[in-house]
């Protein structure tokens, strides 16, 4: 059938790419297994680099400042995205292609400037620089991504599925809720954690915005560049690669238990 | 419920689901912008810090031939970037649309998990990846491909590999979510209709899906024109992007004025072409 | 860096979280490692300072200061210290002059407080309360700024030089010269630093690092870009591993990374040009913001203790500035030219001073030489 090697050569070229998506990763992976401090010499298996990690305090803490931003940040980035989306959608045509140019520019933005816009407007009004200034700054960003998101889903639904709804008896909010609100969840689900998973790795807006005891891992990570990057950033790292495939693969089999 | 009470109620429902996220966008974004686009008509004050001695001369500089150099290679760069993107990014998001249901979100959390490590990392495994002793070299020439290293690592082609690498799942996102919307009906009758399948692909998948590559291409274009780490390490900082030199304005030389104004005629370059094409008849993203 | 994605729906998400157990099953792992990121309890650290405790925020360059000398300060003084890190003078700056700090010491390098000083970031200090800065090693002597220290102490200092590998280059180089060597391209890098870079050259046309003529400074751009060919990279983080790993044999550096290099690869040595280099001090300084200015001089001073300082300097193998440390550093780091300069050395080192409106002439020049 003339299907096959098309369909072959696909398979061939979609693991092509994930091994090049992969192929650094590997490689730190193998060297937080290095004995050796410098990524340029290999000098045999050592778990010290774990062990060190499991040790360092202030690494720690920034990872867990980093979870906590990218969490919080996610959740109002969220929340605001998809209040937004709806309301765009219900807005007549003609303003909406204003609010979506309005909605566009964060992300036309250089982040430098988005970085120091903020740091700026901070000073202006007298904010302390900490974790909520970081947080302020990931949900800014984060806004513009749920909210298209959200609405390219909701522009697929059919507007009368509301109306109906609302015809049987259901109040607005209920018709929403009922409705609306579980047609569109997995664009917000998949809108919310690729905010989260922008938020995680944000290094130039937070820079900006970071003040005392706000350090992120990317900060972490950038700010060891000077000595040298310690291979318990690559164990770091390694380790958040495999409990994240760890899920992955959690959700595969409760996936399979939920069909039988 | 509905008639002309409910049009109005809608209305201000509409306004409360509008107000937060504008008003949060108003404080947390204009405003700060508005701070920026006023420095840019500033000027450096003697240690670095910003007189308010309101001049259009940061504009008039940027307008020199060398700073226009850098514009350009930039977009070069990031056009390239996104060339390259879309050539290998494409044949993923077919094959993950068409994944069995089960697997399709599988797919797209392995394809985010590289970007859940840390981006200086994967930075300098790339490093170590392109050096003339490194994985790379020693893989071609062990396989007898080459007899001698290349040199990759400092280059542009190297910045390349780094930008495509690290704006990848953005092209692949919004394609799969374009082609996972194709009907399969119509693709079935154009093969009934004994289209080459080159053909099949010209003209019947790329302009259905092309929302998708037009979304992918933006996100891609606009984020590594602005990039400054990739060139600086994976280039070895022997060339300029435009991200590398608003951050050496704000950061290294502290012309904020400056940096500021290098950096709104980027965005202004960026919006210029998105308004141009939407005039051109492009597809709302 | 990453950025965003628009217009895209992962319709298959709702298979996995259909179920609300699942969605539970998902909240209890994120909360849990969360919690799992709290470092072990043999750790020995609070992570959080007990109330009414006094606490010091220390902004410093990354692995400036060892934990267990933070350690042996908190328990001397029942203080916590949190330590947060920058890897760059101008990352300092504009967090200080945003106005939002928060910070009771940083350690600016020395023009870097100069431009702090002029701009009243400062705060001042009570030398009757750090009297283990008094004895200042000779070499700092001639530091042009804040030369009463009225306002910062220095605490670590070097020199700028070329490290190189003797193997390849047995006849030891003493001139920036060798940096233009044919025989060498492709072997060689430079810092990534637009005012360094130039001061080598200017150095090696017989002209002070911090001139402000703009023909000097036209002529040494066009030699920066006769020697691009030869340049591998231009890199100030990670020389010293180029120069181990034998990716370079000449690189243009700060000592103290270049001794690092020489702990992984024997033959690396270290000079200072006989035209002159670039002499620089980190200083310990308490920004006016600070809240807590009594705990920061006291934390100066613990930093200047002899013992500290000496331990200090071994470990970062920066020289220290405490003359009485000199004394107490191991003999092999104390001979190595690379922590402390030798006499010769010392003879044509120059500070770094600012070059004012100048300045936009060197960032043409920098500029103009990547674009080329």
């Amino acid at each position: 059938m003339m299907r096959d090697p098309r369909k072959a050569w696909l398979r061939a070229a979609s693991l092509g790419i994930m091994m090049f998506l992969y192929l650094p990763i590997a490689v730190l992976v193998v060297y937080s297994f290095n004995a050796a401090k410098l990524s340029t010499a290999w000098q045999g298996l050592s778990l010290q680099w774990y062990a060190l990690l499991a040790r360092d305090h202030a690494l720690l803490v920034a990872l867990q400042n980093s979870l906590l931003i990218a969490a919080v940040s996610t959740a109002i980035a969220t929340l605001l995205g998809v209040s937004a989306a709806v309301g765009i959608e219900r807005l007549p045509w003609r303003r909406r292609t204003w609010l979506d140019g309005a909605f566009l520019l964060p992300l036309v933005m250089p982040e430098v400037m988005m970085g120091v816009a903020l740091l700026l407007f901070f000073v202006l009004i007298k904010m302390p620089l900490g974790l909520l200034t970081v947080t302020i700054g990931h949900a800014v960003f984060n806004v513009p991504v749920v909210t298209m998101i959200v609405r390219a889903r909701l522009r697929k639904l059919d507007p009368h599925l509301e109306e109906a709804a609302r015809d049987l008896g259901a109040t607005p909010w209920q018709a929403f809720r009922r409705v609306t609100l579980p047609l569109v969840r997995p664009s917000v689900i998949g809108a919310a954690l690729l905010a989260f998973t922008v938020s995680l790795d944000d290094f130039v807006v937070t820079f900006f915005t970071a003040g005392p005891g706000a350090t992120t891992l990317p900060l972490k990570v950038y700010s060891m560049i000077k000595t040298g990057i310690s291979p318990e950033i690559n164990a770091l790292s390694a380790m958040l690669v495999v409990v994240s495939m760890a899920l992955v693969g959690l959700s595969l089999v409760m996936q399979r238990t939920n069909e039988k | 419920m509905t008639g002309s009470s409910g049009l109005r109620t809608d209305a201000r429902r509409t306004a409360w689901l509008l107000a937060p996220a504008l008003a949060w966008m108003g404080l947390f974004f204009v405003l700060p912008l508005m701070v920026v686009f006023l420095i840019s008509f500033a000027t450096r004050s003697a240690y670095g810090g910003v007189e308010w001695a309101f001049t259009p001369a940061n504009y008039r500089d940027l307008a020199d031939p060398l700073y226009l150099r850098i514009y350009l290679r930039s977009c070069v760069m990031a056009l390239a970037t996104t060339g390259v993107c879309l050539v290998l990014g494409f044949p993923l998001a077919y094959h993950m649309a068409r994944a069995p249901a089960r697997w399709q979100g599988i797919w797209l959390v392995l394809v985010l998990i590289p970007f859940w490590t840390n981006f200086l990392v994967r930075t300098y495994a790339w490093m170590n990846l392109l050096r003339a002793d490194g994985l790379l070299n020693t893989a071609l020439i062990g396989a007898g491909v080459m007899r001698a290293p290349v040199e990759i690592l400092y280059s542009d082609l190297a910045v390349l590999i780094g930008l495509v690498y690290g704006y990848l799942p953005f092209m692949v996102l919004p394609l799969y979510a374009a082609i996972e919307r194709l009907d399969r009906s119509l693709l079935e009758a154009a093969r009934d209709l004994y289209a080459p399948g080159w053909a099949v692909f010209t003209r019947v998948i790329v302009p259905l899906t092309k929302p998708g590559i037009i979304a992918g291409c933006l996100l891609v274009f606009i984020p590594s024109l602005g990039a400054y780490i990739t060139p600086d390490l994976l280039g070895g900082a022997r060339s300029m992007m435009i991200g590398n030199f608003i951050q050496h304005e704000y950061l290294v030389v502290r012309d904020w004025p400056l940096g500021s104004a290098a950096s709104f005629v980027l965005m202004a370059i960026v919006v210029a072409g998105l308004w141009g094409y939407q005039r051109a008849g492009g597809v709302r993203a | 860096m990453i950025r965003r994605s628009m217009g895209f729906r992962i319709s298959h998400y709702h298979q996995i979280t259909k179920s609300p157990k699942h969605a539970w099953l998902a909240a209890v792992l994120c909360v849990a490692s969360l919690l799992a990121c709290q470092p072990a309890p043999e750790d020995g650290r609070k992570p959080a300072p007990k109330a009414g405790q006094a606490t010091l925020y220390y902004f410093t360059w990354s692995d400036y200061v060892g934990p267990e000398l933070l350690e042996e300060f908190e328990r001397q003084t029942g203080a916590k210290v949190v330590v947060d890190t920058f890897s760059s003078n101008e990352e300092l700056l504009a967090k200080l002059q945003s106005g939002a700090s928060g910070y009771d010491v940083i350690v600016p390098s020395d023009f870097m407080v100069a431009v702090m000083m002029k701009q009243g970031l400062l705060a001042e200090l009570d030398p009757a309360k750090i009297p283990n800065a008094q004895q200042l090693v000779g070499a700092l002597a001639t530091l042009p700024v804040d030369p009463e220290h009225r306002f910062s102490v220095p605490y670590l200092w070097g020199t700028v030089g070329i490290g190189y590998d003797s193997s390849v280059i047995p006849t030891p180089p003493d001139s920036w010269a060798v940096l233009w060597d044919k025989r060498y391209e492709g072997k060689i890098s430079m810092l990534n630093d637009q005012r360094e870079v130039f001061g080598a050259v200017l150095r090696l046309m017989g002209q002070s690092m911090n001139s402000r003529d703009p023909a000097v400074i036209e002529a040494a751009k066009a030699r920066l870009l006769e020697q691009k060919p030869l340049v591998k990279t231009y890199t100030s983080d990670h020389f010293d591993q180029l120069l181990a790993s034998g990716e370079v044999v000449l690189a243009h550096g700060w000592g103290g990374p270049v001794a690092r290099a020489m702990a992984l690869k024997p033959s690396i040595k270290y000079i200072v040009p006989k035209e002159g280099a670039t002499i620089w001090a980190d200083c310990l300084v308490i920004p006016r913001t600070s809240r807590n200015k009594e705990l920061a001089m006291q934390f100066i001073n613990y930093l200047m203790d002899r013992d500290v300082a000496a331990r200090t300097s071994e470990r970062l193998l920066f020289a220290s500035a405490s003359r009485g440390a000199m004394a107490l550093v191991a003999a092999g780091v104390q001979n190595n030219p690379a922590v402390y300069p030798d006499e010769a050395a010392l003879g044509h080192l120059e500070w770094m001073l600012d070059v004012g409106d100048a300045l936009r002439s060197y960032d043409r020049g920098w500029t103009e030489l990547k674009m080329k």
